[in-house]
This record gives C-alpha cells, structure tokens and sequence, in this order.
C-alpha cells in the first residue's frame, strides 16, 4: 500500500519536471598555429554515455566539395577518418553530409554552440554519466582528443573547461538546468 | 645544334590544381642494410606526409629513375609498375657496397599574362625545349617568368660493406654526402651528413626530417635542423625506423632561358635498433 503510494508519488514527480529546458553551451576554440602550410583542421564533437555509445552527434566540421568540382579531385570526406575516436564511434556509419551537424570547417578563434537535449539535432538525455568528446585533425598536422565528464541531468548550472595541447585550443562546457 | 631535352614532369607533383596542397614525395625500400645476392624493393609515392599510400604514385620512367651500383655503373630496375596509390620496382644487388636510387624530376616552365588570361608553357605533361620556347612563348610575354625546377628524391641501400663511389655528387642542384655511411645508422648514435649545392656545401640550409608512421601518432613531430658553415647537420634519431629527410631552395642559378631555379632534394634513410 505504502510501496504504492511512492510510486504514484514518483510518478506524479517525474510528469510535473520540464520535458527538457536544460541546456549545453559550448565553446570550442581553434588555435592559431605558426606552420608552413595551415589547414583548417577537422573537428567533430560528440556526446558519449557511459557505455562509449554516442547519444548525441554534436558537429562535424569538414571541408565542403566545391559546387563545380571535377569529378577527379579529392573529396573532402576522404580525410573524415582521420578523425579516427569519431569515426569509429559514429563517423563510419554516418551518411555525409548530416543535416544540422555537419559543416564547413572553421577559422581560427573561439566557436559557440548551444544544444538543448530533447530539441533539435540533439535527441532527449537519459540519467546517467556522459562525456563531451571533442576529437580535431588537420592535414599535414597532428590530431588531438579532449573530453569533459558531466553528469545528467544537471542540478546546477556548472562550467568545466579543458586546455587542448596542439590541435585543439580551450573547450568549454556550461550545462545550464 | 644544342638541343636539351628535359624529362616531362608529371602535373600532379609539380602544379596542384588547387590550394597550396604540397605533395612530398617518398621512396621506400624493403631494407636498406643486406647482403649480396639479394633484392630489394622500392615502393615510391607523393603524398601530405611521408610514406603515407594515399595520393598518388610516383610517376616513375626509364627516364626519370636511375639506379646507381657500387661502381659507379647502371642498373636496370624491374617490375616498374606505377599503381593508383604508388609505384613500385625491384633491382637485384650484385655487388658488394653502396647503390644509390634516384628519382629526378626536372622541368623548364614559363608563366606569362595576356590581358587578364594566364598562360603556361610547356602545357602538363608536355616537354620543354628550346625551339618550343621560341615558337609558344611571346619575346614580349607580359609579367614572363621561367622558373627551372630540379627535384630529387633518393635512398641507398647496401650489400655487405658501406662504400660512396655510387655517393659521388653529380654537382647539380642540392645532394647529400655522407660523414656517417648512409647505411649505417644506429638510434643511439648521431648520425653526420653534409648539403652540397652545386657541389658546393650548402651552409644555412634547414633541414626537415619525418619519421614513419606518422598515421600512428597524434603529431608529426618533426625535427627541424639547420646546416652548418660547412653544410654539415648531425641528426639524433629518436628511434629505429625509416625517416624522410628534405631540403629546398631557390636562386637565380638556372639553365637559360629559365632566370629562377628552385631545387629539392628528399633522402629516405634507414635506422636500425643496436
């Protein structure tokens, strides 16, 4: 009786939460490099659960064929797998190009996203553990993988950043309840 | 008459169609260290980092590849094959010493504007030569250029004992001599060479150097070195391996009618484990 009396509670509890309003603000910086020859890199994100799975597709920046391009120059899909943790865990199996996901690649300087789970390209968040991943290549360079743990849902609006070495400049993670 | 004829340049490694997408080209030998009565083959490439089989081959020719023997004579390579994503040749080592493998690629090009359209002589694929120059290039060409290019790529390899005969510079263009035998290089020991130009030590120079597998790390890290008066360097291997080595640079040195040269010179050498 008692044991039914919680469930309904909890029941009634989980109905009167938001659908989903929380949020995830991103910043992804790409460095300025002093090389001889620069590319753009490649940088994909993505949300990752405690099982290595991907929950989310964040983006892919990668360099876009041109409309009249001949048949035989290079596809800029060929170097898509250089972004080997992506690739393997979503790349692969993806269709290019993803619509809302991939993109041109980006100059260099700071890059903001927000994504709402439960909304848009970004599908609803179960509880549970996740990591942002934020893998980046460049040709003729090196490629670089930086992850921020985060719990969901979030209690409290909270900012973690993380300093990438060499491909990668400052990600940033505020997940806003 | 003089007539000099210079082998056809394939488009692809000298003229990108777009970017600035430079192509480095790479031999790579089976072994470098052997013993007489052995073969060894040579895959060869262009590609965005060394070694790496995914661009183009290198467009090897009769004309283009010379194999040089312990001493000093020709040999003829076998099984040319040039594939989609690199070429490949084999060669027996019949002699005791040091056989030198070198691919040269030469050209003679000119650049001049009509109006607002460009113009290149000779077209890809095409060889330069000087009656051609005098019947395709206008004597009042607008903003004319003539650049000479010189570009070689090379490795060594040996039977039994180290030895330079086939070392001997040609004194044309950027060369590599040996102060450490080419094909006795250890990880933990340095390793000493000298740059010539022309024949001539090549003081200033910076050399970059690349090991293999660069797919199976996160960085190129490249060692970049700079010759000294005397056109010597002393690398530090940080590892066994295979390591591509290259150098270029430009002067106004060229065969006539060119009045800009620039030249390359790219060496594949070998380390071994202690």
């Amino acid at each position: 009786m008692r044991k039914a009396l919680v469930t309904v509670l909890l029941g009634a509890l989980s109905w009167s939460l938001p659908a989903s309003a929380a949020q995830l603000d991103i910043s992804i910086e790409v460095p300025r490099l002093d090389v001889a020859e620069y590319h753009r890199p490649y940088v994909a994100a993505w949300i990752e659960n405690d099982k290595r799975e991907v929950a989310a597709n964040l983006l892919v920046w990668y360099q876009q064929d041109r409309p009249n391009q001949s048949p035989n120059a290079e596809k800029g899909t060929k170097w898509l797998p250089d972004l080997r943790q992506w690739w393997r865990r979503a790349g692969r199996a993806l269709d290019m190009p993803l619509d809302g996901v991939s993109a041109a690649t980006r100059p260099v300087g700071v890059h903001k996203l927000r994504f709402t789970p439960g909304d848009g390209i970004v599908p609803a968040l179960g509880n549970g553990q996740y990591k942002l991943r934020v893998e980046a290549a460049r040709e003729e360079g090196g490629r670089e993988l930086l992850n921020i743990p985060f719990s969901w849902p979030p209690s409290a609006r909270s900012t973690q950043n993380v300093q990438g070495k060499s491909e990668l400049g400052s990600i940033s993670l505020t997940i806003t309840p | 008459m003089t007539l000099f004829r210079i082998a056809a340049v394939s488009a692809a490694l000298l003229a990108p169609t777009s970017g600035a997408l430079a192509h480095d080209t790479w031999l790579m030998p089976s072994k470098t260290v052997l013993a007489t009565g052995q073969w060894v083959t040579i895959d060869g490439g262009a590609s965005t980092l060394p070694f790496l089989k995914d661009h183009a081959p290198l467009r090897i020719n009769a004309d283009n590849l010379s194999i040089t023997a312990p001493d000093g004579s020709n040999v003829e390579a076998q099984n040319i094959s040039v594939g989609k994503l690199r070429s490949t040749f084999d060669f027996p080592l019949e002699l005791e010493g040091t056989y030198k493998v070198t691919v040269s690629f030469e050209s003679i090009m000119a650049l001049w504007q009509d109006g607002e359209q460009r113009h290149r002589w000779p077209a890809r694929g095409e060889t330069f030569s000087r009656d051609g120059f005098a019947e395709n290039v206008p004597k009042n060409a607008k903003n004319l250029r003539v650049s000479e290019m010189l570009r070689r790529t090379e490795t060594y390899v040996t039977a039994g004992q180290p030895s330079d005969t086939a070392l001997k510079p040609s004194g044309r263009g950027l060369e590599l001599a040996p102060v450490t035998a080419f094909n006795d290089l250890y990880s933990d020991e340095a390793a000493t060479f000298q740059l010539l130009l022309d024949g001539k030590p090549a003081a200033s120079q910076e050399i970059k150097i690349i090991a293999d597998g660069v797919r199976y790390r996160d960085a190129v890290d490249e060692i970049l070195l700079t010759t000294d008066q005397d056109g010597r360097f002393t690398v530090e291997w940080p590892g066994p391996g295979l390591y591509w080595m290259n150098t270029s640079t430009q002067d106004s040195k060229a065969r006539k009618p060119a009045t800009q040269r620039s030249i390359s010179y790219t060496g594949i050498f070998e380390v071994l484990s202690p």
